[in-house]
């Protein structure tokens, strides 16, 4: 079978993989680039720990083939951080103890970080239902709601 | 080790502080390595083939079309592992992880391919030939009590069941003291009920992962997400006949467990895929295995009769709970027989379990195993019986609270315990008085859980430059490594930062159970202080060399040795720091450690209100408000027992109205995914407020209990309470689906 050659743009740097034709992106991401801070844990788009950003969309790469990113731009929790700083999400969900086991925190963060560039001033519910894609079964949700909705408070102060 | 006597004078400075985890950064960047994230060079891709039948005998199983496709380096089944495993219990996880003579539920493993790739796999396993001989099934509690039910073993039950009985009941378990007849007689009013719970999975969102490599000498190394990784060792090692010391298991970050990876899958399987192969092998579930094949807890049928007098004094309990388990004998019906009325200090109680086995997946532990459906059940009871006569379902569970010196339901006599207060405080709320709207109602509800303690290492060591690392062995599953270096800065006088803790291997401690039972902070924190008192000791110590005075005239205070007697001022102190630079000169490396079977772990009380809104003509119901009342003992770090006592209830909601397994007539499991088995998301919930409140443990220095299972067993019973105080009607039946809400509505 012969594998398909994208050419891509990652977490800003230029990238280039061969990747099968029913292969996700999800898969390419951890399997064939090494960046496995996306999770799978279902691989049908119902757990949004595979969160990725698409050409400035929230999506589920369990449900992009790899072969789509072909000419496009994808962003991943890698390249949250710039540098040394962490992302004022990132920082939050620190402070806040806003993780347990810490699955679900790329996807939620990638999820965070797409609601705040569309909705710098969410209210608990938009922040609630722009996450109810993410699941999360340690936390109970409360202080990831507390982060999201602190870090943008503080973004905004910084603007 | 007791209760330091100055701990409740005792002024902490790092103990009940909030300081970031050291493994924060890595799980905000996606650095942090979890069981599916390890490779290894020429590494293979291990999958499972499932039995597609809830109940067939295994006639043959073909392997050699699978065994000769190009990619395949190797084919596993029960034959390759050894005849004969003498423990009863790791036989069944043997035959558990690959199926044996019979196939006992959908989903069950039957053999397993390592190929070069997961699309070479996938082909593999539809070349694998299995003739199956059909069998009738059972999959509900009650159905397979029945003496006609089909049977899935034969002559498997213990001592304790009575002849007579469906093959399928497994074990009969008895607690309780006093003579219930006589208490029932004193009753004014007696409530008699059934009760039903769904199953549900322990939903970790990151699903089993292993990486096994098995070399041609006999020694292997595993990478897993476990709970345990010593029990990891010790279970595969028996499976597979070799020797513990050859296998050494690495624990990977885990995301997830909730008692779910207290257990093995796929890491036996692995490793003889490896062994055969020899290549490294990684096995990584999908989400409809994690549901097929592995959890989940026990459905129960649980009936209960309480006896009232008016005045709200429980006359006498008695519940008999069947809890079927799956395939396996070992459902948590004990632990459930043995909680139930543990709140309560009754002169008349008494509980008998059954534990009963189906077609379905062998039930793991779920966080508090056993408790929450009993306390579902009993305390549904209580709060009808208190409305019925009118009573304040809070006083009337003052009225009957367990204290200190109540002889428990389950045997022991309590020591200092929390109840009562969790009572007190949640009365005292603002939450207990605010005002309800239409079709909405209030819920309380107590829970009980024993927290445990078990064998426990932890080793201490002073650097060179006088920084600290902690090796312990119990997977993090929640921040404990924050804990346990909070716990040794506290303990040594330094500052949080100069600490690390790492979890270790299984080489390079001794035996460690597992991170359950909520032993952890409890159980390794005590290991933790016990070893960096060893490593004080050692330092005064080493500063009474350089002091040329006597061992027992230095003492250790604010993080330096200091001369003490006679002797005091008359040396400046020596920090920690001095004291490591130069132990080279004063007797060589510094380190403290301990080894322990931890007793005196404290059991945990929880009371938990909420209010829910019931829409009548959608029967679906919201989470209004939710708070949670739970002694802590002592909470080292705040924020995460906040989160434990959040994430718990949550569970609990989810249980109480979403989650269930759904199994058709067939025998499959219908909704094997997270699509159709609704665990709860952010839109669904409120802020999960929390009320942490500290009655010293006594057999903790620090006064510490566990905190993480209490959590879970209030709410099923405080949700059907608030709802069915909201809907008029009582709920039985969990979880309150919207269909199951409608029902009960229309027949009221």
């Amino acid at each position: 079978m012969s594998r398909i050659h994208v050419t891509t743009t990652i977490n800003g740097e230029a990238a280039e993989f061969l990747c099968d034709a029913g292969e996700t992106l999800l898969d390419v991401l951890r399997d064939r680039l090494g960046l496995t801070g996306s999770k799978e844990g279902c691989g049908t788009g119902d757990c949004g720990a595979c969160s990725v950003v698409l050409d400035g969309r929230l999506v589920c790469a369990c449900l992009v083939l790899g072969a789509e990113a072909e000419g496009r731009t994808v962003g991943t929790i890698e390249g949250m951080t710039t540098g040394e700083a962490l992302h004022p999400l990132q920082r939050k969900f620190l402070e806040h103890a806003a993780l347990q086991c810490g699955i679900c925190t790329p996807g939620f963060l990638v999820a965070a970080k797409a609601l705040l560039e569309r909705t710098p001033d969410p209210t608990e519910e938009e922040a609630r239902y722009w996450l109810a894609g993410n699941l999360c079964r340690c936390t109970g949700y409360d202080k990831i709601i507390r982060a999201v909705l602190d870090a943008a408070a503080e973004m905004r102060e910084a603007h | 080790m007791a209760l330091d006597s100055k701990t409740e004078a005792r002024k902490f400075k790092i103990v009940g502080t909030r300081p970031l985890r050291p493994d924060g950064i890595d799980k905000v960047t996606g650095r942090a390595r979890f069981g599916a994230d390890m490779s290894a060079p020429g590494m293979l891709v291990g999958l499972i083939l499932r039995s597609p039948h809830p109940h067939a005998r295994i006639r043959s199983i073909d392997t050699t079309r699978a065994e000769s496709m190009e990619g395949v380096h190797a084919v596993v089944t029960r034959a390759d592992f050894p005849a004969f495993v003498e423990d009863e219990a790791l036989a069944d996880v043997l035959d558990n992880c690959m199926a044996g003579e019979k196939a006992l539920y959908d989903g069950h493993a039957v053999a397993a391919v390592a190929a070069t790739s997961g699309a070479v796999a996938r082909a593999a396993l539809k070349l694998i030939e299995v003739e199956y001989e059909l069998l009738a099934h059972v999959t509900d509690v009650d159905e397979a009590m029945r003496p006609d039910a089909p049977a899935l073993h034969e002559d498997r039950a213990d001592e304790t069941v009575p002849a007579g009985m469906s093959d399928n009941v497994m074990a009969r378990h008895e607690f309780g003291h006093g003579d219930i007849d006589a208490g029932f007689a004193k009753a004014d009013r007696v409530l008699e009920r059934g009760y039903r719970t769904e199953a549900t999975h322990q939903g970790y969102i990151e699903p089993h992962a292993c990486l096994a490599t098995f070399g041609s000498d006999g020694q292997a190394d595993l990478w897993c997400c476990t709970q345990g990784h010593y029990m990891v060792r010790n279970t595969c090692a028996a499976i597979l006949g070799m020797e513990q010391g050859r296998l050494r298991v690495t624990a990977s970050e885990i995301g997830g467990g909730f008692g779910g990876k207290t257990t093995v899958f796929l890491e036996p399987v692995a490793l003889m895929l490896s062994k055969k192969a020899g290549r490294p092998v990684k096995m990584v579930m999908g989400r409809a295995e994690v549901f097929r094949a592995t959890g989940p807890t026990a459905s129960s049928s649980i009936d209960v009769r309480i006896g009232m007098a008016k005045d709200g004094r429980i006359t006498a309990g008695f519940a008999e709970l069947r809890y079927q388990g799956g395939a396996y004998p070992g459902s948590p019906v004990d632990m459930g027989s043995m909680s139930a009325f543990a709140p309560y200090d009754l002169e008349h109680v008494k509980t008998v379990g059954w534990d009963v086995v189906t077609n379905r997946p062998k039930q793991a532990a779920y966080r508090a195993p056993g408790a929450p459906m009993a306390a579902f059940a009993v305390e549904s009871a209580i709060d009808e019986l208190a409305r019925e006569l009118g009573l304040d379902p809070l006083e009337v569970r003052l009225k009957n609270a367990a204290r200190e010196g109540t002889r428990a339901s389950y045997g022991p006599t309590f020591p200092a315990i929390g109840l009562e207060a969790t009572l007190r405080k949640a009365k005292d709320h603002p939450h207990w008085s605010a005002p309800l709207g239409p079709n909405q109602g209030r819920g309380v509800a107590c829970g009980f859980w024993f927290n445990f303690g078990g064998d426990t290492c932890v080793s201490l060591n002073i650097t060179p430059d006088g920084t600290v690392t902690v090796s312990e062995g119990n997977p993090d599953i929640g921040g404990s490594r924050a804990s346990m270096s909070m716990m040794a800065a506290e303990e040594l006088g330094i500052p949080y930062e100069k600490v690390r803790t790492i979890i270790a291997d299984t080489g390079a401690l001794g035996q460690n159970d597992v991170t359950d039972g909520s032993r952890v902070t409890f159980a390794v924190g005590l290991a933790t202080i016990e070893a960096a008192r060893a490593a004080k000791r050692e330092m005064c110590k080493r500063a009474a060399r350089i002091w040329e005075i006597e061992e027992d005239a230095v003492v250790w205070e604010d993080g330096a040795a200091r001369p003490a007697g006679p002797n005091a001022g008359k040396h400046p102190p020596m920090s920690l720091a001095e004291i490591a630079a130069v132990a080279t000169n004063t007797g060589g490396p510094i380190a403290g450690h301990c080894e322990v079977n931890a007793e005196g772990a404290g059991v945990s009380f929880a009371t938990h209100m909420v209010d829910t809104e019931v829409d009548p003509e959608t029967g679906a119901v919201k989470i209004l408000r939710y708070t949670v009342f739970q002694d802590a003992g002592k909470a080292v770090h705040p924020a995460y027992v906040e989160g434990q006592f959040q994430g718990g209830a949550v569970q609990g909601i989810g249980w109480a109205l979403n989650e269930e397994y759904i199994y058709g007539e067939d025998g499959r499991l219908q909704n094997a995914g997270f699509l159709d088995y609704r665990i709860p998301v952010a839109s669904d919930l409120p802020m999960i407020d929390t009320v942490i409140l500290e009655i010293p443990n006594p057999g903790h220095p620090y006064g510490v209990r566990g905190v993480g299972e209490t959590s879970i067993v209030p709410p099923l019973a405080a949700v059907a309470n608030a709802v069915s105080h909201a809907a008029g009607v009582r709920l039985t039946h969990l979880p309150i689906s919207p269909p199951r809400l409608l029902a009960a509505i229309g027949a009221k």
